[in-house]
């Protein structure tokens, strides 16, 4: 039996639109609304989804650098949900974030070297010969030069940036890492290189991720189990194979087929959603999928869906699955 | 072989950029032949001076710093290097037409979008406002706009990404063009909104015939539209051929390389690395000697670390720049 290292049940973040004159709440951006995932130990999960779908803002608020609006963080079995950023600290050891943005989340004035013992400062681990050492060996953990410690980040490419972010993502150790699109950024050549790095370092180090991404011939590469938002909400969840082979629920089918394969004597069934995403301000009613989904029926409009578990471990919030 | 007309013909096309801190040799021999109606894949990471040989066929390279030194871009036996901006003016927008990634910074923010595509068809074509807006509303219908008369005067911001880049479209088909060039048009969309782009892309190039231009970084997305399929490196053509050739038997190591490196999507899950390409993108500024693929290459010898392979064809239509090229 897999330990659980965290699960998010009910979550949900809602960011306030204010107006008027006295800043009035006047809407939610509803981001992340009622989501409910977990992860193993030592398993990757993939959270995919379109833009504005709230991938980024669930693995955000499961770390609570966003405060939940509403919902439970559990972590190890400990509701996390109300601690303090001071009581968090302590835990912050143990889950990190890495980020898309090569260029845009790395200090650049600080020497990359400082950058990667960053964390064992904040923390206050081990002794300043000790912390040298360590940001030493981490580099060439994930494939940099040591030396190159005295250097700033704008002397480095994409790929070495991503490396720089492993490094001081993982330099203590954590047991949870948040990739939020760790590999969008980058060239073709240069992204298997960095999945490379992540998949060896993870065996290595018995790391759990949360893998944040929209391209899904990489999610299939790495994942155990694949979770798939739209419009804030998770609409399936499955092992990865069973969602890949048996996608349920209609958006899952349509986004499968819409990825384009790199072989011209393929030729796949695709179906072509109408329409674009509606705003996470005034989601459809029932159902936020019905807008755009082929198979839409009366109750969709007046019911919201519940999440049913079609095979174990593959549960989907459809009526298509309900109402036969 | 391909039997229809030639209509573009790029031969050794050379742009380079002079900069404070060098010359940047950004395209250095690219040839390219665009056949009318063709759909035309050219593939290649950042740097390898796809985006700039689109550039330079609408003579949109800006100089300074940047100028095209050499060769000649022949368009229906034209040499378009030789024309005055007054002659591009009348090519550009209406035989060849351009559509770019960002179609937020594309399109004027303070006009709304009928004006901006009005504008477009009146200035090639010589007919009145009301026949221009009624021509306008027929291109958004085209490219599948619901409700184009209300559409018509609504701005930029009122409108999604995958809109905007249909608007995007509808402007650049307006004046019927003979080429499209479509620069990384879907990069930036969400991948369900991409297929439509494509999908409509694919039906307009069936119905009004024109040649397309793919230029992009997603292998898929070439292996789905183009019949062609150049792939660029360091500012060169390594290989060209058609698609089908590319995707089953490529001969030069970096396409190869490239192709074994993605994940495929329709593979189950193992544990495997991927087998990447070793190392990066060389900087412009300093290109390797010999063939600028060398440091990375895994059949790499002395030669091509001195001298730098020509382009070949190996088989009738497969062209290849490699001394050892893979056995197909």
């Amino acid at each position: 039996m897999a330990t659980r290292l965290v699960e998010v049940q009910q979550l949900k973040k809602w960011f306030p639109i204010k107006g008027g004159v006295f800043a009035k709440t006047v809407a939610s951006v509803k981001a992340v609304d009622e989501v409910s995932f977990f992860i193993d130990q030592g398993e990757t999960l993939s959270l995919v989804g379109e833009s504005g779908s709230g991938k980024t803002t669930a693995g955000r608020t499961m770390l609570k650098l966003l405060q939940p609006t509403g919902g439970k963080i559990i972590y190890k079995g400990k509701d996390i949900t109300h601690l303090t950023p001071n009581q968090m600290r302590p835990l912050r050891r143990n889950m990190q974030i890495m980020f898309q943005d090569p260029y845009g989340s790395l200090n650049p004035r600080m020497p990359v070297g400082d950058i990667i013992q960053e964390p064992l400062d904040v923390h206050g681990i081990g002794t300043r010969k000790e912390r040298k050492q360590a940001v030493a060996t981490m580099m060439e953990t994930v494939g940099l030069r040591p030396e190159y410690e005295k250097r700033y980040p704008h002397e480095f490419s994409g790929g070495q940036r991503q490396r720089i972010g492993v490094a001081r993502a993982l330099i203590i150790n954590p047991e949870l890492l948040v990739l939020d699109e760790p590999i969008s950024a980058l060239d073709v050549s240069i992204q298997s290189q960095i999945i490379n790095l992540l998949q060896e370092l993870q065996q290595r180090l018995s790391l759990t991720y949360l893998f944040i991404a929209h391209d899904l011939a990489v999610v299939r590469h790495m994942s155990d189990r694949v979770a798939v938002m739209y419009l804030g909400k998770i609409v399936e969840t499955a092992d990865n194979d069973e969602l890949f082979d048996h996608p349920l629920h209609p958006y899952t089918q349509a986004l499968l087929s819409a990825v384009p394969v790199p072989d011209p004597e393929v030729k796949r069934e695709r179906i072509i959603l109408q329409g674009d995403v509606p705003s996470p301000v005034n989601p459809p009613s029932g159902c936020h999928f019905r807008t755009r989904c082929p198979y839409a029926m009366p109750i969709c409009k007046e019911q919201e869906p519940l999440v049913i578990e079609a095979a174990p471990g593959h549960t989907v919030a459809c009526h298509l699955l309900t109402q036969k | 072989m391909d039997n229809r007309e030639i209509l573009v013909d790029i031969k050794n096309l050379r742009t380079f950029f002079y900069t404070e801190d060098g010359v940047v040799p950004a395209v250095d021999g690219i040839d390219l032949t665009i056949h009318r109606g063709e759909v035309v894949g050219l593939v290649g990471e950042s740097g390898c001076g796809k985006s700039v040989t689109a550039l330079s066929i609408i003579r949109l390279i800006p100089n300074p710093p940047g100028k095209v030194i050499g060769g000649e871009i022949f368009f229906h036996g034209e040499d378009l290097l030789k024309k005055n901006e007054e002659a591009m003016r009348m090519i550009r927008g209406d035989k060849i037409s351009m559509i770019f990634q960002e179609p937020m910074t594309s399109l004027n923010p303070v006009y709304t979008i009928g004006n901006q595509i009005s504008e477009a068809i009146t200035l090639h074509q010589k007919i009145d406002d009301t026949e221009a807006k009624k021509r306008t509303i027929e291109m958004l219908h085209l490219v599948g706009i619901p409700e184009p008369e209300r559409r018509f005067s609504q701005y930029p911001h009122e409108m999604s990404g995958g809109m905007r880049q249909r608007v995007m479209i509808a402007m650049a088909l307006s004046s019927n063009p003979e080429l499209l060039i479509s620069d990384e048009a879907t990069t930036a969309l969400d991948v369900t909104i991409q297929a439509q782009i494509l999908d409509l892309m694919r039906g307009l190039q069936k119905k009004l015939g024109m040649a397309i231009l793919i230029i992009t970084h997603n292998l898929a997305v070439v292996a789905e539209m183009a019949e062609t399929i150049s792939i660029a490196y360091a500012g060169k053509i390594v290989e060209s051929a058609s698609a089908r050739e590319i995707f089953k038997s490529p001969r030069h190591p970096y396409t190869y390389g490239l192709l074994q490196s993605i994940p495929k999507f329709t593979e189950k899950k193992t544990n495997e690395p991927l087998p990447a390409i070793e190392g990066m993108v060389p900087s412009p500024y300093h290109m390797p000697k010999g063939c600028r693929f060398n440091p990375r290459c895994p059949f790499a010898t002395e030669k091509c670390r001195e001298e730098e392979p020509e382009i070949l064809e190996l088989t009738p239509g497969h062209l290849v720049r490699c001394f050892h090229p893979i056995e197909s």
